[in-house]
């Protein structure tokens, strides 16, 4: 699909070259991203489309070494920043744009506006927020699940029994138990992320439901998507035989909402 | 993190110029005499941040950084030093004296093809300095200075990453010329004072100590305490 930068992008790289599909998901912690990113690319799969995720924290260059000073707890907010900036440039630089000039969907567990937003929260500029990621490239869809902090405290509890000390914002609070903090803390990130949602037009997927509701969601936009930029390569395919599938989702989003 | 306007007591004077045009000779003059006269004076150096340092020799070692990355990588080194050494430096009012700042990044970067806006930016959270020395001497000059001592050249060192030539001697001579070029080119934006680096030694350093004196009431930061650190000791004065 046609992209654009950001900003200024990378040097030498003409974005035309990305024929590839990028979709981000983004959330605060325990929103159910990980969930939908693997159900979303199970899908795609099932379709037929090769799909590489990436995320936060995972690059070669700098993956560990950010890792080790976030538990040294040792830097500070314009060096987190940074440095989150580097790991995020060096996995594009690395993989995902290698995997977009060969046309793969590209799932993104978290963009840059996670970091963004964190940054905010710690007293960082937008407009300069804005100017460090402008070598990152427009995905096709942003999905913002949008869940209460309340039960995202509830999903950490479930699957790792504890609240991390970085998703509750302890290097920023002094009052209150973890459990306050952590919900505090990511009200404050909601609150960036409703702003960015306007800004950079997020498609808002509620997440406060059942994950297969959300994905049957999730699955519908990407379908839609998929199918906007399909002319282009499968002219001669004619239809995918996607009616099926239709129903079903359409069958479980008329269930009430009944929350899990 | 966006207080790169407002007033503070300490004061910034930072170096610039090719390797080879003996900034380092004199800041550390500047320093010698500052300590020995017991002003409160701080020196730090480009790329000297523990922790970020481990992430960047890795990615020269590997060959794995890109212009961007390069870029990133070095300002945030960069902003290490300057959120936990020199703006709580200069905030406690102390003279402090940097061997490179934010001008070798734009020069650097700048060559690497990084657009010139995108690194102001970047580096934006950084005070101007209030005193600023560019070591101006002719590129065959420092290109012999350096390649004399020196003929071990590193990768980046040598601008090897630009595909400049497969000599590193030859490709860092190309290289430095380009920074050299750019340093001319910001000179004016930067607001440089041009030192000649020809000039012999002492001369040069009275010239940033006749500077420095007409442009900062230096009084004010004499050390009050009668400690004062000398070559790692701690002696009483």
């Amino acid at each position: 699909m046609a992209k654009q930068f950001y900003g200024k992008g990378i040097p030498g790289l003409a974005p035309s070259e990305l024929r590839g599909t990028l979709i981000a998901i983004e959330g605060g912690d325990g929103a159910g991203r990980s969930t939908q990113v693997m159900m979303l690319k199970e899908y795609l799969e099932r379709r037929g489309f090769p799909v590489i995720e990436f995320g936060l924290k995972r690059s070669n260059l700098v993956g560990k070494e950010l890792g080790e000073a976030m538990e040294g707890n040792s830097l500070g907010p314009l060096t987190f920043s940074l440095f989150y900036a580097t790991d995020f440039a060096d996995q594009l630089e690395t993989t995902v744009f290698t995997a977009l000039r060969a046309g793969f969907v590209v799932i993104a567990d978290r963009y840059i506006f996670t970091p963004m937003a964190r940054d905010i929260v710690r007293g960082a500029h937008r407009d300069w927020c804005k100017e460090v990621y402008g070598f990152a490239p427009v995905p096709d869809i942003v999905i913002y699940l949008k869940t209460r902090s309340k039960l995202q405290a509830e999903r950490i509890f479930e699957k790792s029994g504890v609240l991390g000390y970085w998703e509750s914002g302890m290097d920023i609070q002094r009052s209150g138990d973890m459990y306050q903090c952590f919900v505090r803390y990511q009200d404050w990130l909601r609150k960036k992320f409703d702003w960015m949602a306007a800004e950079y037009r997020f498609d808002v997927v509620d997440g406060n439901r059942d994950p297969r509701l959300i994905h049957a969601e999730v699955q519908e936009r990407v379908a839609h998507l998929l199918e906007e930029s399909a002319p282009v390569e499968r002219t001669n395919h004619n239809k995918l035989p996607k009616a099926p599938k239709r129903k079903v989702s359409a069958k479980i989003r008329k269930r009430p909402g009944k929350s899990p | 993190m966006n207080n790169s306007q407002i007033a503070i007591p300490g004061k910034l004077i930072a170096v610039e110029g090719l390797d080879g045009s003996g900034k380092s000779t004199q800041i550390q003059l500047l320093r010698r005499w500052l300590e020995l006269e017991s002003y409160k004076v701080f020196f730090t150096e480009w790329n000297s941040s523990a922790i970020v340092k481990k992430a960047t020799s890795k990615g020269k070692k590997t060959k794995s950084l890109t212009p961007t990355t390069f870029s990133l990588i070095h300002c945030t080194d960069f902003a290490d030093r300057y959120e936990r050494q020199i703006l709580p430096l200069l905030m406690a009012g102390y003279i402090v004296l940097a061997d490179r700042y934010v001008f070798t990044a734009y020069a650097r970067d700048a060559v690497r093809g990084v657009d010139r806006q995108w690194v102001r930016k970047l580096y934006s959270f950084a005070r101007a300095p209030d005193i600023t020395f560019f070591f101006d001497v002719p590129l065959q000059i420092a290109l012999g200075r350096i390649l004399a001592g020196r003929p071990e050249l590193k990768y980046h060192e040598a601008g090897m990453d630009l595909g400049l030539s497969d000599s590193p001697t030859e490709s860092f001579g190309i290289f430095q010329g380009m920074i050299y070029e750019e340093y001319l080119k910001i000179s004016t934006e930067c607001n440089f004072v041009r030192i000649d680096a020809t000039d012999a030694p002492e001369n040069q350093q009275a010239t940033m100590r006749r500077i420095l004196q007409s442009k900062i009431k230096i009084e004010q930061f004499k050390s009050v305490s009668r400690w004062r650190r000398d070559r790692g000791q701690t002696v009483l004065r």
